[in-house]
């Protein structure tokens, strides 16, 4: 199992570790309800750094990005980010990922953790397969620390830390900076809907990162945060999960994902087959759906409209927020909206359910 | 973490007081921490007939499903009515507040095959 840079210091901090993605991550410190709710009401800490960062440059970095992924890579300026997704051609999902530019001929993009291996894989099939010469693919993974500060007072914590103006920095931007005397990217981005920043430091910095932020947001309620919470944190969001609202199976337009999937801008790949899923129009749709009596929806439950199976359950929870169980479930088209009673099959109880507009927590 | 004397124990995490022919049944502080916040109970119903072994009920935290199996057999006498709306009852008081139910036994000689305190700290140091 690949370990993280700051691995050492969740053992000594009483994390219970997992395996995820190949990666021995925290999956909680105090309890995953807590952290939840710190990141809510305060602010959170998590180590990323199992994501993967893949960089591309060169003269033709743009038009290759423009044909690797299906977002419009053109909207971007420099020091912005953009979320986005590699397709397959016949619309599955590679990976969902955010894309940074640095300029018109580098970009950094990272990556979901398990991921990573194959979207480099890819990246590079694809760029021999269509004659891209100048340019630079490079795996840069493990030279990158990744930690995510997020919740209603992480920018009053980094500013503690940081020479960088921060009130400028808007969501979904970037800015290079010292944090703590380390040299970091510094991204408005984030997993948990809260306000908050991505921070991409040398691996060698990470751990002096790890520990300015947490004693200077420890008198403004920062606590560490496991990946339990991030997913607890995301879901209430409805943010999708690789492997679970998207797969090489599902596509982005049935994910709800068309807002980021740009068919009428240039040619990507993928474009075709979801152009034709869109004029066939779709079978399946990722709707929110929230328990109305007790229990925990979890991903792989049926979801049934007078006993028949209309849909699966790809993600769910007890909503630390709301205290009610929530679920995205890709259900046939026509019972993704509409009045039929639908419910979750829960062991040998079905357990009524009501669509809910996502996000849950607004 | 904390295992009364004066209970007993199973290799399936469980505590169990004995008063006569009836016991009370929990699950232990080393199992409530290792599951994490618990979120959901399901119990049985006064006058369901248990089988040692057979699931019992289902505790869910945040993260995983984990079935209960009974540790003896018996009548359901009694349930804790306030498990469902406060399941965290399971990690803040395991051995008072969260107690699950109250089972009749129909074999007593059962008891025999339960752990003391001792033994089951000896048994989840080794596992």
């Amino acid at each position: 199992m690949k370990k993280t840079v700051l691995n050492q210091l969740h053992h000594l901090a009483g994390a219970r570790m997992m395996e995820f993605g190949g990666w021995e991550m925290p999956v909680q410190y105090a309890g995953v309800i807590a952290e939840h709710l710190a990141v809510r009401e305060a602010a959170g800490l998590f180590d990323v750094s199992h994501m993967g960062e893949l960089e591309v440059s060169g003269p033709q970095a743009f038009d290759f990005l423009q044909y690797a992924t299906i977002n419009d890579v053109a909207s971007l300026a420099d020091g912005q980010i953009q979320y986005t997704a590699l397709c397959y051609p016949d619309g599955g999902v590679v990976d969902d990922l955010t894309l940074y530019r640095f300029s018109a001929e580098r970009y950094l993009l990272c990556v979901n953790a398990a991921n990573s291996d194959k979207d480099f894989a890819w990246l590079r099939q694809l760029c021999a397969d269509s004659n891209f010469t100048e340019l630079e693919l490079s795996n840069r993974s493990s030279e990158y620390a990744q930690l995510a500060l997020q919740g209603p007072r992480a920018a009053e914590i980094l500013a503690r830390l940081t020479t960088a103006d921060l009130t400028d920095l808007k969501y979904y931007w970037f800015a290079e900076a010292e944090v703590a005397g380390v040299a970091t990217i510094v991204s408005r981005t984030g997993y948990t809907g809260e306000d908050g920043f991505e921070l991409y430091c040398p691996t060698a910095g990470g751990v002096v990162l790890w520990q300015a932020l947490l004693a200077a947001g420890a008198p403004l309620g920062l606590q560490p945060a496991g990946l339990g919470a991030r997913d607890t944190l995301r879901l209430e969001k409805a943010y999708a999960l690789y492997g679970h609202e998207i797969t090489a199976g599902i596509h982005p337009l049935e994910a709800r994902l068309a807002w980021i999937t740009k068919l009428n801008s240039s040619d990507f790949v993928g474009r075709q087959a979801l152009l034709e899923a869109k004029k066939k129009g779709l079978k399946r749709k990722l709707i929110g759906l929230q328990l109305t009596e007790p229990g925990v929806p979890r991903e792989g439950y049926p979801v049934l409209c007078d006993g028949r199976e209309v849909g699966r359950v790809t993600s769910g929870t007890m909503s630390p927020c709301l205290k009610v169980g929530i679920a995205l479930a890709l259900v046939e088209t026509a019972f993704a909206a509409g009045e039929q009673a639908l419910q979750i099959g829960i062991r040998k109880r079905q357990v009524a359910a009501e669509r809910v507009k996502p996000p849950f927590v607004k | 973490m904390d295992f009364p004397d004066e209970l007993k124990y199973t290799e399936e995490h469980e505590w169990i007081l004995i008063e006569e022919d009836v016991v009370t049944i929990g699950i232990t502080d080393f199992a409530q921490d290792q599951l994490g916040d618990v979120v959901f109970v399901e119990l049985p119903e006064v006058g369901d007939r248990l089988e040692t072994g057979k699931t019992l009920g289902v505790v869910e935290s945040v993260k995983a499903v984990s079935d209960v199996y009974a540790p003896l057999s018996g009548e359901v006498v009694e349930i804790n009515e306030a498990l469902p709306d406060e399941p965290e009852l399971l990690n803040t008081s395991a051995y008072e507040d969260g107690w699950m139910l109250k089972l009749k036994l129909s074999s007593p000689k059962e008891l025999d095959s339960l752990l003391d305190a001792a033994e089951y700290q000896k048994f989840i140091a080794q596992d």
